[in-house]
């Protein structure tokens, strides 16, 4: 097991100049002995670029990286001593699943005793024991991912675990089940695992810490609490949470905030300028008329989604969603209500940059 | 326009697809077909569409019998799961294509003001294979709507797109759908997906058409143990039970105070644990209320999903799935109580009948 410490940056094309010639912007970062990291973002954010070059796949053309201090950036994968588990079940089919879980460990001429040993904890984990002599062959999509996960993580002595979207290919209601098992396993084996996923529910469930990555550039690394409750990039706000944070454009002076034509108190101290407010549905509420912190909007939609209604609201031309709770009447389309935008989670920022 | 199929049913050899059944999704308005993989969904809208004959029934279109009458006799728009373009036409053309086939005037405004309203107003003149896959669905939808068909039928439209695009695309389809006047059927097998699209809901399961009805009423009310589970997500916690003279004793567990309807209490009498008490996983928390009833046990699992967290807990009662707003962390093993307003219970009789359901707050 190893620290991992990133401090480059990666261009596919040579004398990068702009902010889109590079893969992977100037970033720094530590994933700490032991973590569980994962790395989350849309397609074509640079996560799977990041995950190559830790693993020593790809060569970052600036910059380096060093495990437990020591520079690897030039080292190839199995100099690093990475495991690594993909999108798809990378299994032999003709070999049992004992055979398949011993493999990285037969290669690496581990005493045999021992590696009985070891393949026994794993299988024990991933709820296979049962299945140690079936032939790989006849097993289901799930349990061939299994094994794969398996495979990955049978040696002690790893750097770290790199996983790939591992999840891509299990039926959604096993998923919690493989979800489960990787915590636990993780809190068993205190491996470095670092877990690449565009899936949020994946990434937060997982994970101690979450890069939240967009066009290159790593926006926060946080907690799934973090993430939620300060996100630190107005990408971060949008990105986590179904709906995401809402975004009402304000300007702050003189301890005031104009919001789309009325000067609100503002609750904390504030630069003055373009601002953004943010606030999320499931902390939007409704307020009387009137109220300190509150601006009036027209609701253009409610919808029943089962467990509580959601509200769609417009104020000069911005869009506002709030979740109501199970026990407030929602109003009627055309109404006007007032929202509480200021209050205790509300997040302000400038030029998309958290700044209180 | 009215699309009726009356008594249909779709076998394929010896295999039934679709078992007889009736629907006459609501003319003008969003009816979401609602089920599994294998349900039925696509077999039904392909029996709609004219792209399939029943085996035996009959389809009507404003109470004529169109039973067998192909596809392109009908006035109908299709979206699938793939996206499905002309390569060799430009974004503008293929949304063009079907206005063109009409020889109809101001094809160019049209197509304007069809791809600024699904935001690829700025790549009309490229090629759908320099678009991202959202873009590309995006240009297949434009050209369903500007058929402008009194049926659009959409087979799982965004289940290959990223979710952020999922969420923008479905706000701007419901708001499409709305102030439009084509009857839409859309399917999907994600129960959310059918209450953010409102309108109607089907429920189909192994062929059999369960229930129709207004999305609120069929999520709130569903008619069968079947139906609730078709329509949750995360799945109803289910739990057997046993009717007592106050309300129903669920299994190794604590009491409910429900009221029970007389026949039920009659037949679970008879036959211990063949109630089955159905929780939404919103129907558990955290903190109690007075007259809470406690169900102690430990935390296998916190799912978080961003906006809720889904804390899975071993109780006496089974495994459990709690949905708490927000973000919340749990250490695998702990101790947690989740608390319940027997209000909130469903319960379903030894047939799998929906016998109490929880008030629910109708009209919106």
């Amino acid at each position: 097991m190893a620290r991992i410490d990133l401090d480059l940056a990666h261009a596919y094309r040579a004398n990068p100049r702009e902010d889109a010639d590079y893969a992977l912007l100037p970033l720094k970062m530590s994933f700490r002995d032991g973590g569980a990291y994962a790395l989350l973002g849309p397609s074509g954010c640079g996560k799977t670029t990041m995950l190559n070059i830790i693993s020593g796949l790809v060569a970052p053309s600036h910059g380096s990286v060093a495990f437990d201090g020591r520079d690897v950036t030039r080292a190839s994968p199995q100099e690093r001593n990475i495991a690594q588990v993909f999108q798809f079940p990378v299994i032999y089919d003709t070999m049992t699943v004992a055979e398949n879980l011993a493999f990285p460990l037969r290669n690496r001429k581990v005493p045999e005793d021992r590696i009985r040993q070891r393949v026994g904890e794993i299988a024990e984990m991933l709820d296979m024991s049962g299945q140690l002599d079936q032939r790989a062959a006849g097993l289901a999509a799930d349990a061939k991912q299994k094994i794969s996960l398996g495979r990955g993580l049978v040696r002690s002595d790893v750097s770290a675990v790199l996983f790939d979207e591992p999840l891509t290919v299990i039926d959604p209601h096993l998923k919690w089940q493989l979800r489960r098992k990787l915590k636990q396993i993780h809190r068993e084996l205190g491996l470095t695992l670092i877990y690449v996923t565009h899936d949020q529910v994946e990434a937060l469930t997982f994970a101690e810490e979450v890069m939240v990555m967009t066009r290159g550039r790593a926006v926060q690394v946080g907690s799934a609490e973090a993430l939620f409750e300060r996100p630190a990039h107005t990408f971060v706000g949008h990105f986590i949470g179904s709906p995401g944070m809402n975004f009402l454009p304000a300007r702050g002076h003189g301890g005031g905030l104009d919001i789309a034509g009325l000067t609100l108190a503002a609750p904390r101290v504030l630069p003055d300028g373009e601002l953004k407010i943010g606030i999320r549905p499931e902390y939007l509420r409704l307020a009387a008329t009137g109220a300190p912190g509150a601006v009036p909007a027209v609701v253009t939609q409610v919808q029943d989604v089962g467990t509580h209604a959601m509200l769609g609201a417009e104020l000069a031309g911005t869009r506002l969603k709030a979740r109501l709770h199970a026990d407030v009447a929602p109003p009627a389309i055309g109404d006007t209500v007032w929202l509480q935008v200021l209050d205790a989670h509300t997040c302000y920022y400038r030029d998309e940059e958290l700044v209180a | 326009m009215q699309l009726t199929l009356e008594r249909v049913t779709q076998r394929v050899g010896a295999q039934i697809w679709l078992h007889e059944q009736s629907i006459a999704p609501r003319a003008g308005a969003v009816t979401v077909l609602l089920g599994a993989t294998q349900a039925g969904k696509t077999s039904l809208m392909r029996l709609m569409a004219g792209l399939d004959a029943p085996t035996t029934g009959t389809v009507r279109v404003d109470g004529r019998d169109v039973t067998g009458r192909p596809v392109r006799e009908r006035n109908v728009a299709m979206v699938y799961q793939q996206f499905i373009n002309y390569p060799s036409l430009t974004v503008a053309d293929n949304i063009a294509s079907p206005l063109r086939l009409r020889g109809e005037k101001d094809i160019e405004g049209r197509v304007r003001a069809l791809a600024d309203k699904l935001h690829i107003g700025m790549f009309l003149d490229r090629l759908p294979a320099e678009l991202s896959g959202g873009q590309q669905q995006r240009v297949a939808l434009a050209r369903a709507l500007a058929k402008n068909a009194p049926l659009m039928l959409l087979d799982e439209p965004l289940v290959n797109l990223d979710y952020k695009l999922r969420e923008g695309l479905r706000e701007e389809l419901t708001q499409l759908f709305a102030s439009g006047d084509s009857t839409v059927v859309y399917a999907t097998t994600e129960p959310g997906e059918a209450l953010l699209l409102g309108g109607y809901t089907a429920v189909l399961d192994a062929g059999e058409l369960l229930q129709y009805g207004p999305t609120s009423e069929v999520f709130h009310e569903p008619v069968s143990l079947r139906v609730a589970r078709a329509f949750s997500d995360p799945p109803m916690n289910l739990i057997a039970a046993t009717a007592v003279a106050t309300g129903v004793r669920l299994a190794d567990g604590p009491l409910l105070e429900v009221a029970l309807p007389g026949d039920a209490r009659a037949a679970s009498t008879a036959a211990p644990d063949t109630l089955t008490v159905g929780l939404r996983a919103s129907a558990l928390k955290v903190e109690p209320a007075p007259g809470d009833v406690a169900l102690p046990g430990r935390v296998e699992l916190a799912e978080i999903s961003g906006s809720d967290t889904f804390v899975h807990v071993h109780t006496a009662v089974g495994e459990l799935v709690a949905q708490l707003t927000g973000v919340h962390r749990f250490e695998l093993g702990a101790h947690l109580t989740l608390h319940l307003d027997a209000r909130q219970a469903y319960v379903f009789d030894a047939a799998g009948r929906l016998a109490v359901a929880p008030r629910w707050r109708k009209g919106h």
